[in-house]
């Protein structure tokens, strides 16, 4: 009886040690909060060009995240990129009509990301407006063959 | 050449009888749990399969971790980007490393147990003397093992994943001296908790049914002699791994492959 005491004791540590190595993977290894997913709005923005954007990417505001991307589909009507951006609620209506957005590169080889700087206007932004003043990714091909030219006319 | 194509058909007739064997087994066996005593039955498989394998994978956990962490520094720093190396560590295990070798050393410990216990009970009649006494053996041998491996293999993953993370952090923060702060944040914003753990732990799940399924049956199934049982134990093996191994590939191909 004392021995299966013991093994009771064995197995029930080791089940626990399990759930609890479960928590830590989801706490300090992915980062996971309790705090529910907040109210956010809608914005768009057409590109002419946005690299190696992806859904699910972050948008920033003066490097804190405010919010991500959720859709990048091709506009037809002007042959453009147009990317769906779900950002804080609280930013609603707090950011100017003439707000810039430009993807961005974390790092050298880092993954892309949209940053949003603040515009002058007194109209503000709400659900499912576009932005209009935008900056596309930067293209290293484009940019080598800029430098070629340049060197070429100097 | 007839009877060549006969004996490849009986072959295939005989793989086929096996799996219907096999599954109708599984389906028999996997309803034995609830009563009072079955739960005992359980707790002792635990113990066993569960708590005695511990040893084993934890420490391939940790030297897995410290190799990963390891190789992975001297690659990345050629890049100037020894940050990442939280996230490689820690992706690679969720979603490959842990599930896989910790399969793999549960089929080579636990496995090939289980399948040389229930046959040499075969071997030795003792599961005959059982039906004869009107005790199902599928009830009593067979189930506890089942559900303890399906229960065991989970838990010991996410103690393989858990410790590998811990002695990467060894490696390459105590050691190599990436920063501590960049190593836990990167490897935050890049693990989903959806993605990588409960999709590493579906697989876990996947290989530990699979895995002691084999062994279980492999036990019941093999010819009662000494030779026949060693084959059945190798056959555990074998088997388990080159399955492990071959789900493994599916598994990734629907989980990360973008087919979903």
């Amino acid at each position: 009886m004392k021995r299966s005491k013991t093994m009771e004791l064995g197995v029930g540590i080791f089940m626990l040690a399990g759930i609890l190595g479960l928590v830590f993977l989801g706490l300090q290894v992915s980062g996971l909060t309790f705090s529910a997913p907040g109210d956010t709005f809608r914005l768009e923005a057409n590109f002419a060009n946005v690299g190696s954007l992806k859904p699910r990417a972050r948008v920033t505001m003066a490097g804190v995240t405010v919010g991500r991307v959720t859709e990048i589909e091709l506009d037809t009507e002007w042959y453009d990129a147009r990317v769906v951006l779900e950002l804080d609620a609280e930013l609603e209506g707090q950011l100017p009509r003439d707000s810039t957005a430009a993807i961005l590169t974390a790092g050298l080889l880092g993954e892309q990301y949209i940053g949003l700087s603040v515009g002058a206007d007194p109209e503000t932004l709400t659900h499912g407006d576009t932005i209009r003043d935008t900056q596309s990714a930067v293209v290293l091909e484009e940019l080598i063959q800029q430098f070629v030219s340049n060197m070429a006319t100097n | 050449m007839i009877a060549r194509l006969q004996q490849l058909g009986r072959r295939g007739c005989d793989g086929l009888e096996t799996l219907g064997r096999a599954g109708v087994f599984l389906a028999l066996s996997s309803f034995g749990v609830p009563s009072r005593e079955g739960w005992h039955l359980w707790l002792r498989q635990m113990h066993f399969v569960g708590v005695l394998s511990l040893a084993i994978v934890l420490v391939s956990g940790l030297f897995i971790g410290m190799v990963l962490a390891l190789q992975g520094y001297t690659i990345l720093v050629d890049f100037g980007a020894e940050q990442a190396l939280g996230q490689m560590v820690a992706l690679s295990l969720l979603r490959e490393l842990s599930p896989v070798v910790a399969a793999l050393l549960f089929a080579g410990r636990a496995g090939s147990a289980l399948t040389a216990e229930i046959g040499l009970m075969k071997a030795t009649e003792q599961l005959t003397s059982m039906e004869m006494i009107g005790v199902d053996p599928l009830r009593r041998v067979v189930a506890p093992r089942l559900w303890a491996g399906f229960v065991a293999l989970p838990l010991l993953t996410v103690g393989f994943s858990v410790v590998g993370i811990v002695g990467g952090y060894l490696v390459g923060v105590e050691w190599l001296g990436v920063f501590d702060g960049s190593y836990w944040a990167n490897m935050q914003a890049s693990v989903d908790f959806l993605d990588d753990v409960v999709n590493g732990m579906v697989k876990s799940l996947v290989f530990a049914l699979v895995v002691t399924w084999i062994a279980v049956f492999q036990g019941y199934d093999l010819i009662p002699t000494s030779e026949g049982i060693s084959r059945a134990t190798t056959r555990t093996v074998v088997y388990s791994s080159l399955v492990v191994l071959g789900l493994d590939f599916v598994l990734t191909a629907m989980m990360f492959g973008g087919l979903s």
